[in-house]
């Protein structure tokens, strides 16, 4: 049997992110995945004849522009197309509209409150100071903070000159701003809550925290500190849905020679004398490579496809520990028709952006009670997008679909398995949400794709349904990600890396993690770096 | 007693500041911004919304451009033909009726007095379309050849209609076959009474059509094509997402790229074809050509300049940037440049010294850069690119895929 350079678990974007600095680097590649398509959580599957859905992740900002210029994913046929704004909608008929356009914003924020309004401005800066001290942070591998290797030494220094550079007070915003609540942050800002409500949700989307709970100001930089086009904080729709970003790398991949097997599931990583030698998948079949990456997360990485006794004792106990809790749900729904919305004109722009329903912290803390009380939110936060407004290839002209992202929805209801019935009833709390505000939206429905962290772990393999591979909690990020010691994407094993987003930076559909760990192979093999440096953000 | 102006006269009368085109109450209705600029006496739209919607509309869906202002000129008589073999540098015997020809037109120095496209529109009747005015020129080459040559500029209104849903947007405007028109193709349907041409042309490098009609029914045009564009994602665009667009074909510009040789007061300052990228249309196997001594001169001794479009490192546009080699020495600079959000590289296009620009050449363009009142400075490497930055392939698919 042919003996790879290296084998990559999961087809995902990281992984074959990974794969494809591997095989350009001249390394012979497989990539072996479980499902019989590529594409992990970035992927668009057709459920219903003629609809195209983005299953799991839904829009694009995150994924480091460094990457899709030098894998020349644009030629490889990726196209990510910008949307302005976002909109919620108020229980008392009214919305707040956000715009991209500065002084139609301050308009809008004025009619709920002057003083917000101004504050605003104290509000974009102060964020935008904290994306551009973590953009160059991506592309680097975090420093081991008690090492004393030259790298380490001089990487620290790094991080710490970087912040003290912009004087002490910004460190101490900086540490505030990676622990407090996005609650607390915007108290600080805002008097209204309507705005203080459209804006937290980038706060709680994906984590299994509440508004009011410490580090999820983070949370909320995190979904800031993308771009699309050199515009930081901007998402976008990949046309085709966001499995065009793993088809772009596929064949970037491919393009460089790289193997890829689906129907691939691992059964085990096959490690002898303290070092890895290759997978054993579950139809029994062997390959063989010096190098194996996981693109799992941590837990399915160390303990499904590990064998504890090749580990050592400290990582099997911190994975068991790592925090990847279930919280979010989602919406893949076809619709007959583009759906009116109460008191907004048909075609207005803002309807091509982000929607919510939720228009007070109260009720976003509310959802999450019901999280913690074991159920669904009954009363949910809604991320809703129905990017066929913009994109022409993911349904039938004039018809459309809606893909909604639900916070809060749990791993079990109850403490028990969720049934198809129960899922089935977790879809309808969020269809009916929507219809208190669209007169039309329930009778539009053709098809939906209902997906609680049941669905997500199952096809996905992401555990618990966690989006991003584990809780973004400070003492889950940097160089504590996925565990201290072991956040160089290096395994505990001779030979074994992880590449996925429970590594350094992290969820989000952002290719870094995998960039990064192959940067660290080829270190390791004592090759030459071909991936890329951060580009300056000055 | 002196007649009263005609409506036609006091439209064009020069006691107005700009003219408005015949799709301007259309185009302010859209436009959101009142950005406007003026070109060859008409105001037309800078920018409608936003940028990024508008520049997304000619690469994912279709987006729709009011090209009224072009100058063009009616050719007809028996020796059209021949009068454009003397007028272009290219061989123009393959423009056969119901075809377009790119072409470009020197001076007697073999520098460029413009480009543009070529209709053969019927029986010994041509259009020439082009950014600038040249009735001047064009008469007087017509010396000796049967020819009438007629400015038509405020006689025909046009609009181009570009993206990967353009095609299926003109088949929902109900124009049968539209579907098989190739590129460079021509071909008339009725409309509105009248006839509405269609050519499968434009300044975008992506799936196109340029649509040319009578004034008088250029809004219906506009109704139509909205309408009809409406599920297949149509949105106007202004001049901001058009140079974006053009940047990224690779496509020069007269004003941008050249001096139009009648304009220049320095007469060496002028660019022939072959310092434009343009020596594939110039064509020495025809004997007589304007021109045609001056670039046989050229092309033996050697030309100045070069054409050529770049890839430059990092995200800073080069605006304007200075070209240097690696020593140091300034060997041309950018003429266009722009963040190019399909090709996902910061590209610009340059005119560098001879013989600068071969494969292989260490470049660095100069980029300045200001952020909050500090001013930086960038020596960024460039590597020349071949061909267009973003070349899709249903630009010359045919017929093309519905998006």
């Amino acid at each position: 049997m042919k003996k790879y350079d290296v084998i990559v678990i999961g087809a995902g974007h990281n992984g074959l992110t990974n794969a494809a600095y591997l095989a350009k680097a001249g390394l012979s590649a497989l990539v072996v995945e479980k499902n019989p398509w590529t594409g992990g959580a970035s992927v668009s599957r057709s459920l219903y004849e003629g609809w195209t859905y983005s299953n799991c992740s839904y829009v694009c900002s995150l994924f480091r522009p460094e990457i899709y210029r030098d894998l020349e994913l644009a030629r490889h046929g990726l196209q990510v197309i910008p949307y302005e704004g976002g909109i919620t909608f108020m229980r008392n008929g009214d919305y707040f509209g956000s715009y991209s356009d500065t002084e139609r914003h301050y308009r809008e924020i004025a009619r709920h409150s002057k003083r917000d309004a101004d504050a605003y401005v104290r509000y974009e800066a102060d964020v935008s100071r904290q994306t551009r001290l973590i953009r160059p942070l991506l592309l680097r591998t975090p420093p081991d903070p008690v090492s004393f290797k030259p790298r380490d030494v001089m990487e620290l220094i790094y991080l710490i000159r970087t912040y003290w550079d912009l004087g002490e007070d910004i460190l101490y915003d900086t540490i505030r701003f990676w622990t407090m609540s996005v609650g607390d942050f915007l108290d600080e800002y805002f008097e209204s809550d309507i705005v203080k409500a459209h804006l937290a949700g980038s706060g709680i989307i994906g984590t299994a925290l509440g508004v009011y709970s410490p580090g999820t100001a983070y949370v909320l930089l995190h979904h800031y500190m993308g771009d699309v086009d050199g515009s930081v904080g901007s998402w976008g729709f990949a046309r085709g849905g966001m499995g065009s970003i793993a088809k772009a790398l596929a064949a970037a991949f491919q393009s460089f020679g790289g193997e890829i097997k689906v129907d691939a599931g691992v059964d085990k990583i096959l490690v002898a004398n303290g070092r890895v030698k290759g997978v054993a998948l579950e139809n029994g079949d062997e390959h063989y490579a010096n190098i194996v990456v996981s693109n799992l997360d941590p837990k399915r990485t160390f303990l499904n496809i590990m064998d504890e006794k090749d580990l050592p004792g400290d990582v099997v106990r911190k994975a068991r520990n790592f925090k990847i809790r279930g919280s979010s749900g989602k919406l893949n729904i076809a619709l007959d028709g583009m759906p009116a919305f109460y008191g907004m004109a048909e075609g207005h722009e803002l309807l091509k952006a982000d929607f919510h329903f939720t228009d007070s912290l109260e009720r976003m803390e509310r959802a999450y009670d019901d999280w913690k009380n074991g159920t669904w939110s009954k009363d949910p936060y809604l991320d809703t997008l129905i990017p066929t407004q913009v994109d022409p290839t993911m349904a039938p002209p004039g018809k459309h679909m809606m893909s909604v992202f639900v916070q809060y929805c749990p791993p079990q209801v109850n403490g028990r398995d969720w049934t198809d019935e129960k899922r089935d009833e977790f879809g309808q709390t969020i269809i009916d949400q929507i219809s208190e505000y669209s007169p039309n939206f329930k009778d539009l429905i053709l098809h939906a794709e209902i997906r609680t962290p049941r669905e997500l772990e199952n096809e996905v393999g992401l555990t618990e349904g966690n989006i991003f591979q584990g809780e973004l909690t400070a003492d889950q990020l940097l160089f504590n990600r996925p565990f201290p010691g072991y956040a160089q994407y290096r395994g505990p094993v001779k030979g074994m890396y992880m590449s996925g987003s429970g590594t350094h930076p992290g969820g989000g559909v952002m290719g870094a993690p995998g960039a990064n760990s192959a940067r660290e192979i080829l270190l390791d093999l004592g090759r030459k770096n071909i991936v890329p440096a951060a580009l300056n953000d000055e | 007693m002196t007649a009263p102006m005609t409506e036609p006269m006091i439209a064009r009368a020069a006691d107005k500041r700009v003219l408005p085109t015949p799709f301007h109450a259309r185009a302010s209705a859209l436009c959101q911004t009142n950005c406007w600029s003026s070109w060859n006496a008409y105001t037309v739209v800078d920018l409608y919304s936003t940028l990024e919607d508008e520049y997304f509309a000619i690469r994912n869906a279709t987006a729709a451009f009011d090209l009224t202002p072009m100058a063009k000129y009616r050719i007809s008589g028996k020796d059209g033909l021949a009068y454009l073999d003397k007028l272009m540098t290219r061989k123009m015997g393959k423009l056969t009726p119901g075809r377009v020809m790119y072409a470009a037109w020197c001076n007697d120095r073999g520098h460029v007095l413009d480009d543009g496209t070529v209709f053969h529109l019927d029986k010994n009747h041509w259009r020439l379309c082009s950014q600038e005015r040249h009735l001047d020129w064009l008469l007087a080459t017509a010396m000796g050849f049967d020819v009438e040559i007629h400015d038509e500029s405020a006689e025909v209104a046009g609009l181009a209609v570009q993206g990967p849903t353009s095609c299926r947007t003109l088949k929902a405007m109900n124009l049968e076959g539209i579907e098989n028109l190739k590129p460079f193709q021509l071909r008339y349907f009725p409309f509105d009474d009248t006839e509405l041409l269609v050519s499968r042309t434009g300044f975008t490098g992506d799936l196109g059509y340029e649509l040319w009609i009578e004034p008088a029914h250029a809004e219906k045009l506009w109704d139509a094509l909205f309408i009809a564009g409406k599920p297949h994602g149509i949105l106007p665009n202004g001049g901001q997402a058009l140079d974006m667009a053009r940047i990224e074909a690779g496509f020069i510009q007269a004003g941008v790229e050249f001096v139009p040789a009648a304009e220049l007061v320095r007469p060496d300052r002028g660019r022939s074809p072959f310092e434009l990228g343009l020596g594939w249309l110039v064509h020495f196997d025809k004997p007589i050509f304007n021109g045609r001594r001056a670039l046989l001169e050229e092309r033996e001794k050697g030309s100045r300049y070069r054409f050529v479009r770049l890839d430059i490192d990092g995200n800073k546009p080069g605006n304007e940037a200075f070209i240097y080699n690696g020593k140091k020495e300034i060997v041309g600079h950018i003429t266009s440049a722009t963040w190019s959000p399909s090709a996902k590289m910061n590209i610009a296009l340059a005119s560098l010294k001879m013989p600068w620009g071969r494969p292989g050449d260490e470049l660095y363009a100069e980029i300045y850069y200001n952020r909050e009142l500090q001013w930086n400075r960038l020596m960024a490497r460039c590597k020349v690119v071949n061909d267009a930055f973003f070349a899709p392939p249903r630009r010359r698919e045919t017929p093309p895929r519905d998006y």
